[in-house]
């Protein structure tokens, strides 16, 4: 375990320092004009100067690049141009928000994909099988975004009209302040978020469930008399959740970034949302950081996952 | 079920000097395919769909025309506008409402079928060419090369698509080739995925083998002995990516990230919509139907058209 740990961790950090140095050439190297586009939309000469001078863009790309990487490593990001405030702090503020958002949608779409696809794969072709997949193609057709919208229409809308306000249409309240506001405010940027990528693992779980049922060994266990619960959930579950562990590393990206979607639909002052507005202002450095941030949190996720994976797959080895 | 039994029908055309033996044998599977998909109701009723949508998207100025209205301009009067500036509903002027400017909600759809369908299209044909390219010469290859260009599609598969469109919209600002090259970017690594699994199989057939004794080159090989049986499976990816593509660019466009206002696109009429729901449902509802009716309709096509072309293909991928 620790050197599979070892090995894992290093890969991790490799393919952060790649990370950042795409991020470099993106921002530094294929920039044609880098204090111009630091500088923000209503940039001064005087003020460019300054930026050129912070940035240190007269010396070469690979001691820009070194000194980029330490700042970097340090959670360094410099201060935002639009309101001089460290980009970190910005980042601290907005993470409660986003990690809420995100950790309730990973959670309900696990709970929602999953049962949904095993319903489906032990009763093929009957009638759950067929709303499991009409409920797998409106998924893969929408964007998350229009599923909120009609969730704000539906259930905000329609309900408070009518003398039922459940619902709230934004807002965040911190969890330690009132756990139950909290989860109230949150219910529709849940669903929002997690609808469309339980979709996907309903149909995920319904193939893999499938292939796994027609093995030799669920034939096995069902020849020895186990009960069908034990044969489904016992036996078929284990390995036909390993593919669904593999996509939930790659969907942590997906996660972060449909919080950006989420957070603005829903007016929620989290990370995503804090990003989206340093694009439409020019606020690079807050972009920037955001990016780094938002990169290692995939790579560390994806380590975790891959721990997850060989606990539950006994062929891959651990040494 | 004549079909299972096949026997020349007088239906067939003759092939040329090919004798009935050759209209026996001689059926590529595209032909197998096609007949399947003929027989297949969905299908065809979504291949008629499309059809229509194209036909919208390429001839959108002439249709816009018909009902007398253009997808840019203002109606500032009773029907445009009410007093206090809110949209007006369906009516007979503006088929499906107007807008929070007073533009016709019916011929900004219009015109949003094609920036959707140009970035969707393009983007995936992009996507295929790369992805063709890379899988082949990684498949075909193997060693040394494929580890090189396998690890590249791990680490292009790995970045998120909404973040990192983030920041290079920061940089080049938003605009039609941007999302259309953001997308393209993000859409190539599975198809390169597949093309290489299916390339790794194919080189060590028989008939690859023959061409390779008779001295054709790897060049050769890989355009007439492989490249023909990679059709098939690219249909069917191609026909699945184009509504994920249309998904991305109109999240894009809900964001800003993506073609510049006024240009009509669905995601930035939905964004619009977003604020003003609760006074204008046509505005939120007609922009999202069509774009339902599109992705579903190359969903459900690129489903029917793996069944009948790749009915062994991994199903795992195609969810994503």
């Amino acid at each position: 375990m620790p050197r599979f740990l070892i090995r894992r961790v290093s890969f991790g950090a490799l393919v952060m320092l790649i990370v950042s140095l795409v991020v470099f050439i993106l921002f530094f190297v294929a920039n044609k004009d880098v204090a111009a586009s630091f500088c923000g939309k209503t940039c001064t000469p005087a003020r460019e100067a300054v930026v050129e001078r912070r940035l240190g863009l007269d010396r070469s790309y690979l001691a820009q690049y070194l000194s980029f990487l330490w700042d970097v490593v340090r959670l360094n990001f410099g201060q935002s141009f639009i309101d001089q405030r460290e980009v970190t702090d910005k980042l601290k503020e907005g993470l409660p928000a986003t990690a809420s958002l995100a950790g309730g949608a990973a959670v309900l779409w696990l709970l929602m994909g999953i049962p949904i696809g095993i319903t489906a794969a032990t009763k093929p072709r009957s009638i759950r099988d067929r709303l499991s997949t009409i409920f797998a193609l409106t998924g893969l057709s929408l964007p998350s975004f229009v599923v909120g919208l009609v969730l704000l229409n539906l259930l905000y809308f329609q309900l408070t009209t009518r003398g039922y306000p459940w619902f709230p249409p934004s807002g965040y309240i911190p969890l330690t302040e009132d756990p139950f506001e909290w989860a109230r405010h949150l219910v529709l940027p849940w669903f929002t978020l997690a609808f469309i990528t339980a979709a996907s693992y309903a149909r995920l779980t319904r193939g893999s469930m499938l292939e796994v049922l027609g093995e030799d060994y669920i034939r096995t266990a069902r020849a020895k008399g186990l009960s069908e619960r034990k044969v489904v959930y016992k036996h078929g579950l284990r390995s036909a959740l390993t593919p669904i562990v593999t996509l939930l590393g790659i969907d942590v990206g997906v996660l972060l970034g449909g919080t950006v979607v989420t957070e603005k639909l829903f007016g929620l002052q989290g990370i995503g949302q804090r990003a989206l507005s340093a694009v439409l202002t020019s606020d690079l450095p807050v972009v920037l950081g955001t990016v780094l941030v938002a990169a290692f949190f995939i790579v560390i996720a994806n380590i975790v996952v891959d721990i997850a994976y060989a606990l539950l797959d006994s062929r891959v080895r651990l040494s | 079920m004549t079909d299972v039994l096949v026997k020349p029908t007088p239906q067939e055309p003759a092939a040329g000097p090919a004798t009935s033996v050759a209209a026996v044998e001689g059926r590529t599977p595209l032909q197998l395919a096609w007949r399947r998909i003929r027989r297949d109701k969905v299908a065809l009723a979504c291949l008629i769909v499309l059809v229509l949508l194209t036909i919208m998207a390429v001839f959108a100025p002439q249709i816009v025309k018909l009902f007398d209205q253009t997808p840019t301009a203002q109606d500032r009067g009773p029907e445009g506008l009410s007093l206090d500036g809110i949209p007006i509903g369906p009516s007979g002027v503006h088929l499906l409402g107007t807008d929070e400017l007073g533009r016709d909600v019916l011929a900004r759809i219009i015109y949003g079928a094609r920036i959707s369908l140009l970035v969707g299209v393009v983007a995936t044909g992009l996507s295929v060419l790369i992805g063709l390219l890379i899988g082949l010469l990684a498949g075909y290859y193997g060693g040394k090369v494929d580890t090189l260009l396998s690890r590249t599609m791990d680490v292009v598969l790995s970045f998120p698509f909404i973040l990192s469109a983030l920041s290079i919209v920061a940089i080049y600002g938003p605009s039609l080739y941007v999302s259309i090259f953001i997308i393209a970017f993000f859409g190539w690594s599975n198809i390169g995925r597949i093309v290489r699994g299916q390339v790794l199989s194919l080189r060590e057939r028989e008939f690859v083998e023959a061409a390779r004794s008779l001295g054709a080159s790897d060049a050769r090989i890989m355009r007439v002995d492989i490249l023909p049986n990679l059709v098939g499976p690219l249909i069917v990816y191609s026909t699945l990516l184009i509504p994920a593509n249309i998904v991305a660019e109109a999240t894009l466009s809900f964001l800003g990230l993506g073609v510049t206002p006024p240009t009509a696109t669905w995601g930035g009429m939905l964004a619009e919509a977003s604020t003003r729901y609760t006074v204008a449902w046509w505005y939120l509802t007609f922009p999202a139907i069509a774009l339902l009716i599109t992705t579903l309709a190359f969903n459900l096509l690129g489903d029917s058209l793996r069944d009948a072309l790749d009915p062994r293909a991994d199903r795992v991928l195609a969810a994503k």
